[in-house]
């Protein structure tokens, strides 16, 4: 268990000593919720009575999550680069462990970039959460849905041993999540077809449940959101399970 | 290995290892035994299959055949035994950057599970020994290369290891580190009785260090011993010639 904790506790520690990554880690999502916010806000209310800012909050905290997530990944590529995954390879800890720790790390580290976002959108847009109860509800949510991402930008990361591919591959897979997710506009209103595809977008899921929960629309169908995301940290666990076990450099 | 004592424990191993990567053989059936509170040395031009077979000893990379066995532990089938059972240094550095000295230390026990108790003790001991107490809240990135290798060291000893496993371990280090670095591993052998392995091109050295080396080229061990018993197999003055003398004259390209 001290390898979790260990392994944790490094990987917050590296995010916290590089002042430019946190600082770019919250500008991008920052940036999205002001143009967004600003700028589709006044649109959205006059073609309905929606409240863009309430819907639009929880969409960008899930922008955080996903992005700062799948780039996490980019640690085991720079590990193995710079030496340090080796030393934890011929260490007898296990490796399953290891990459627990590491995407707890990194989802730790995450969640305080979407609390930043949920934080500032209060403060200057005028968010308003559906009671302030469910508050001790928002970092557990997000932590599962930052696992789901960070492992799987950790299994990713552990095929790919391309610097330069990686965020390539990422944002390859990162744009079309975030923008079929219903993180910025309501799916429902899409082609079927285009429909379908965000049933397979483990984000919309994620974004679903932390909109409903953040807004206090909670309902049944969210258990369901919540098991597709613990079914998905258990399907890549075992995945990167078997591919940390069979890691060589 | 005449002066081989018979009944000395044998702590590494191996029989008809071999290691191919798609079709490329790194490792040609190789087999050897090093035997408790010996230095021993692999030999061997670049890309003679060093790294590999130590990589293979320290259970990063599983053998394509044979068998091995490290401190009476199948490194396959038993791979926590060894990895508990060995120290490592491995050719290029291994250390977190953007981590202090001390935390890097700390991390390692964690790891290796020294008891909460004893780490703090243990790495402070190390870190004077090596002339980095003073720095040991400083980040590694602001540490040269050779201060990064006297880390290296004594994190692989940290958790007292039977078996201290080095690959090229004073390339790029200057004179100064070198003969430190040297004195300190005979220093841990002696006193601790702690069995070293290495891997190196440098002859002059391992002439001076090693008890015990095989000449390893293209995969093989060309000749095995003493260095002394070496030498007058060859029937040349120095290792260096000995090595020439197995290994030809001809320049590499791999």
């Amino acid at each position: 268990m001290e390898v979790i904790f260990t392994m944790w506790q490094r990987q917050i520690k590296l995010f916290f000593r590089s002042k430019p990554r946190i600082i770019g880690s919250v500008a991008q999502p920052t940036l999205f919720l002001l143009a967004l916010g600003l700028g589709f806000g006044p649109v959205f209310e006059q073609a309905g009575d929606m409240d863009y800012v309430q819907y639009l909050t929880p969409g960008i905290v899930g922008m955080a999550l996903l992005f700062g997530s799948m780039m996490h990944g980019m640690s085991v590529i720079w590990d193995k680069k710079f030496g340090f995954l080796k030393e934890t390879l011929v260490a007898p800890a296990s490796r399953t462990y290891l990459l627990i720790g590491r995407c707890l790390g990194g989802a730790t580290s995450t969640i305080f970039q979407g609390i930043i976002v949920f934080t500032l959108s209060s403060l200057f847009l005028g968010y308003r959460l559906g009671h302030p109860g469910v508050i001790p509800l928002l970092p557990v949510i997000m932590v599962i849905i930052a696992l789901v991402f960070t492992l799987l930008g950790s299994v990713i990361a552990a095929k790919v041993d391309d610097f330069e591919a990686f965020p390539t591959i990422m944002n390859f897979l990162i744009l079309p999540m975030f923008f079929l997710s219903g993180a910025i506009f309501p799916v429902s209103n899409l082609p079927s077809f285009v429909q379908v595809v965000t049933r397979f977008n483990p984000l919309s899921y994620g974004v679903n449940l932390l909109r409903e929960t953040m807004n206090l629309e909670l309902g049944a169908a969210n258990l369901f959101d919540l098991g597709v995301l613990l079914t998905l940290i258990v399907i890549l666990l075992f995945i990167g399970r078997r591919v940390f076990q069979n890691i060589e450099t | 290995m005449s002066d081989l004592k018979n009944n000395s424990l044998r702590v590494i191993e191996v029989n008809h290892l071999v290691k191919r990567f798609n079709g490329l053989t790194a490792v040609d059936d190789i087999s050897f035994s090093v035997h408790q509170g010996d230095i021993f040395a692999f030999l061997g031009p670049n890309g003679a299959g060093k790294s590999t077979s130590m990589k293979i000893l320290t259970t990063v990379l599983n053998p394509t055949s044979g068998e091995v066995y490290v401190n009476g532990h199948n490194v396959v089938k038993e791979e926590h035994r060894v990895r508990e059972s060995i120290g490592v240094v491995f050719q290029e550095h291994t250390i977190d950057e953007y981590l202090t000295a001390y935390e890097n230390l700390y991390y390692h026990c964690a790891l290796y599970k020294v008891p909460r108790k004893e780490r703090k003790e243990r790495i402070d001991d190390m870190l004077n020994t090596i002339g980095l107490w003073d720095r040991k809240h400083h980040l590694v990135k602001t540490f040269s290369g050779g201060m990064k290798r006297r880390i290296e060291i004594v994190r692989g000893l940290l958790h007292y290891p039977q078996i201290l496993i080095l690959d090229e371990p004073t390339s790029g280090l200057d004179a100064q580190t070198r003969f430190f670095l040297w004195n300190h591993i005979d220093k841990i052998n002696e006193n601790y009785q702690v069995t070293i392995f290495l891997t190196s091109h440098n002859m002059e050295e391992i002439e001076k260090v090693s008890r015990h080396t095989a000449i390893i080229d293209h995969g093989k061990i060309l000749a095995m011993g003493t260095n002394d018993e070496i030498k007058a197999k060859t029937g040349t003055a120095s290792l260096e010639r000995a090595f020439l003398e197995v290994t030809g004259y001809s320049l590499r390209n791999a």
